[in-house]
């Protein structure tokens, strides 16, 4: 994890106009919430402005809400196996939204055979089962930065 | 039952124990911990000895198994008579592959089934549903219509085998299905046994697999008590379930609690539909988690049977003995398995497993070791039942009734945990019964916090977790992991698009509007007129659809 920015992780740059902006989403039918919900509790926690989307998204419905709260980065959490075809659409319709820049992660079950293929599609990280809390704020901290 | 004066002797000599053998002691050797508790995080005591439980009486605390309030356990045989039952939840892919999974688990042994659907069918929707994209036989068996079910257990005798069914939100039209396959076996209803979990409460709390509001929900869940009472008397009609309120993240307190008070929920609707007590309570059964921490999971069980049988004693005034039993299935926690150095998950589950049968189960699923990363492959769902067959041939733990009943530590456990799960049951009643905390966001509030409190307990090294926070290791995974076809989707649309070509078109739509004109009576039982659409080939969507229109459905407060 370790970039140019590296040593200002800690806290986020002062030159900010406004907070982080994280939507965290949870696409498809799963209703387990118990990772995204302490997830979404934690960036809050670190000052990050939170978005959750509750449970039962569609892809459409995720990437709107993105737009309309004018999200930075979003975090995808996915326990129902549906993850090969939900990052890759929900990729998919940030393009078409003008939406590129904005940073798509995420975590759940997924095996360690099909995180190569998302990252190459373009999701920017993958957290897996076990990761420290403290890790992923880092990350989100390190990572994402206001869009405008 | 224990005489006072002894009890006070033993009061004075512990003191004397603590403050010249003990005290010492932990000055020479510090303890490893600040902080001894659970992994609820209930503090623990270094020594139990009998002089808390002076107002313990055997007969009416524990009592005899078989025999009010069931402490030691709600058969008198218990597992001299018969082992519990053997039920791994099973489910992926098509009906087809599901179908030869469950034959294989009945070749190596097991007893009962257990059907895992996917995600679309747990909320209602059919696989060519726009909803279903990417889920279809992923996390579970996909079930669109009776012909699926026909598959998923052709072969298999409903008279013979029970069958228990994980589905709540669309539990009536699930369960109509099942019927009208026993129907086509030849098998008639009053013969037909299994279970479906159809507890609707705690997917507002925990498991989040709901389709309509909580009032019309709780109006289908007394349909079926009434409609099983009078035509499928073998079947439970509900499992109330702590399993996922636990895996939500909960205490083991909050999930005794919130549990049994989703019970009491069940109970009063059906009192207040007219159904009398004794009717439908002995087909209730419940459903709990095995956590890690050994002791606390044996309490809980202990404490729920003693609990149960009060309530619906004294609150509810059951007459019926069945009534007052809390006969329940267990399940290993899945929350507790790691994606590091997943063998030792076997190890886990052998440990929960065991508090599951001390705590004398009706009936075990054991999880397998590679569930933290993708539904189990043939070997690792072997392991998981070899280990009940270990536990019960090998260990000799059946072999006696509640063999740790009368433990000083485990007594005073049993009786914490019903102090405390009662206290909550209390603050519910006040808030006027669990539909009501519900809408609230009570439980859903208190399991969150629970789970905050845990993960920073973790991550801050306080609750070790072997592979994870302690006696780690690099290596990556190192057991094959099991794969669903992705053509199963594109199967699955084609014969559900097919099945909807197939049949009496101008019948399917007469059982629709006849659903929806019952839905809209609400003196009109629902069961009969599913069962009439599930035999008609109306898709779950179909059905589901229909009674969304007039039913309305629930959307995830989105609390965190």
């Amino acid at each position: 994890m370790a970039t140019a920015k590296g040593k200002s992780v800690a806290a986020p740059p002062k030159k900010a106009a406004r907070k982080i902006r994280v939507l965290v989403g949870k696409p498809g039918l799963d209703g387990h919430d118990r990772g995204a919900k302490i997830i979404a509790r934690a960036l809050r926690d670190a000052g990050v402005e939170v978005i959750y989307t509750g449970l039962h998204q569609t892809p459409e419905m995720i990437v709107s809400a993105a737009a309309q709260e004018d999200v930075d980065g979003i975090g995808l959490s996915i326990l129902s196996g549906a993850h090969n075809y939900l990052f890759p659409r929900i990729l998919q319709l940030l393009r078409e939204k003008k939406m590129g820049d904005v940073v798509l992660f995420g975590g759940g079950i997924i095996p360690d055979d099909d995180i190569p293929k998302l990252l190459k599609k373009g999701v920017d990280r993958v957290f897996t089962p076990g990761t420290p809390i403290q890790q992923i704020v880092d990350y989100v901290n390190e990572r994402i930065r206001p869009r405008k | 039952m224990y005489d006072r004066k002894k009890l006070a002797g033993i009061a004075a000599r512990r003191k004397k124990w603590h403050d010249e053998e003990l005290a010492p002691g932990l000055r020479k050797s510090q303890p490893r911990l600040d902080r001894f508790s659970t992994v609820s995080d209930e503090e623990i005591d270094i020594l139990y000895t009998p002089d808390p439980l002076s107002n313990f009486e055997y007969e009416e605390d524990l009592g005899y198994p078989g025999q009010y309030p069931y402490t030691r356990g709600v058969q008198p045989t218990m597992y001299r008579g018969r082992l519990w039952t053997m039920r791994q939840f099973a489910g992926f892919g098509s009906a087809e592959d599901t179908n030869a999974r469950f034959k294989f688990l009945l070749s190596q042994g097991q007893t009962g089934l257990s059907t895992a659907f996917h995600f679309p069918t747990l909320m209602g929707y059919d696989s060519d549903s726009p909803r279903a994209r990417g889920e279809v036989g992923m996390c579970g068996v996909a079930v669109d219509s009776l012909k699926d079910m026909e598959i998923l257990f052709d072969g298999i005798p409903l008279d013979k085998v029970t069958t228990s069914m994980t589905i709540n939100g669309p539990a009536a039209m699930i369960f109509a299905m099942y019927l009208a396959v026993a129907e086509k076996q030849g098998v008639p209803f009053h013969k037909v046994g299994g279970t479906i979990q159809n507890d609707i409460l705690k997917e507002y709390i925990a498991q989040h697999s709901w389709i309509f509001p909580p009032e019309p929900s709780m109006r289908i869940i007394t349909d079926i008590l009434a409609y099983c009472a009078d035509n499928v008397p073998r079947w439970n009609t509900i499992s109330i379930s702590g399993y996922h309120i636990r895996e939500a993240g909960s205490t083991a307190v909050q999930e005794l609690a919130f549990t049994i008070a989703d019970g009491i929920a069940y109970v009063q609707a059906g009192i207040d539909a007219g159904i009398p007590v004794d009717k439908f309570a002995p087909r209730l059964s419940y459903f709990f988690n095995a956590h890690m921490d050994f002791f606390e999971e044996i309490a809980k069980y202990r404490a729920a049977r003693r609990m149960w049988a009060r309530i619906m004693r004294e609150r509810f005034h059951a007459k019926d003995e069945n009534s007052w039993k809390l006969r329940f299935h267990t399940q290993t926690a899945g929350c507790t398995l790691t994606a590091q150095q997943p063998m030792n998950n076997v190890v886990r589950v052998a440990l929960q497993a065991l508090s599951g049968v001390l705590g004398g189960t009706q009936s075990l699923h054991t999880n397998s070791m590679d569930e933290t990363m993708a539904l189990p492959t043939e070997q690792a769902v072997t392991v998981a039942l070899r280990t009940q067959q270990i536990i019960a041939e090998e260990s000799g733990v059946a072999n006696t009734i509640d063999p740790l009943g009368g433990s000083f530590f485990v007594e005073q456990l049993t009786n914490v945990m019903e102090e405390k799960a009662m206290e909550y049951i209390r603050k519910i009643d006040e808030m006027g019964g669990m539909v009501a905390a519900i809408k609230q966001g009570y439980p859903q509030r208190e399991v969150a916090d629970a789970a905050f409190h845990f993960q920073r307990l973790v991550d801050a090294g306080k609750k070790r977790i072997v592979g994870l926070n302690a006696y780690r290791s690099e290596e990556g995974t190192p057991i094959p992991l099991l794969k669903i076809d992705d053509r199963v989707e594109k199967r699955q649309v084609a014969r559900t698009k097919e099945v909807r070509r197939m049949r009496d078109a101008k019948k399917a739509r007469a059982c629709l509007s006849a659903l929806k004109e019952g839905s809209l009576a609400p003196d009109v039982n629902l069961m009969p007129l599913l069962v009439d659409a599930a035999r008609e080939y109306v898709t779950l969507g179909e059905m589901c659809d229909t009674l969304r229109e007039t039913m309305g459905v629930y959307t995830d407060p989105a609390m965190f």
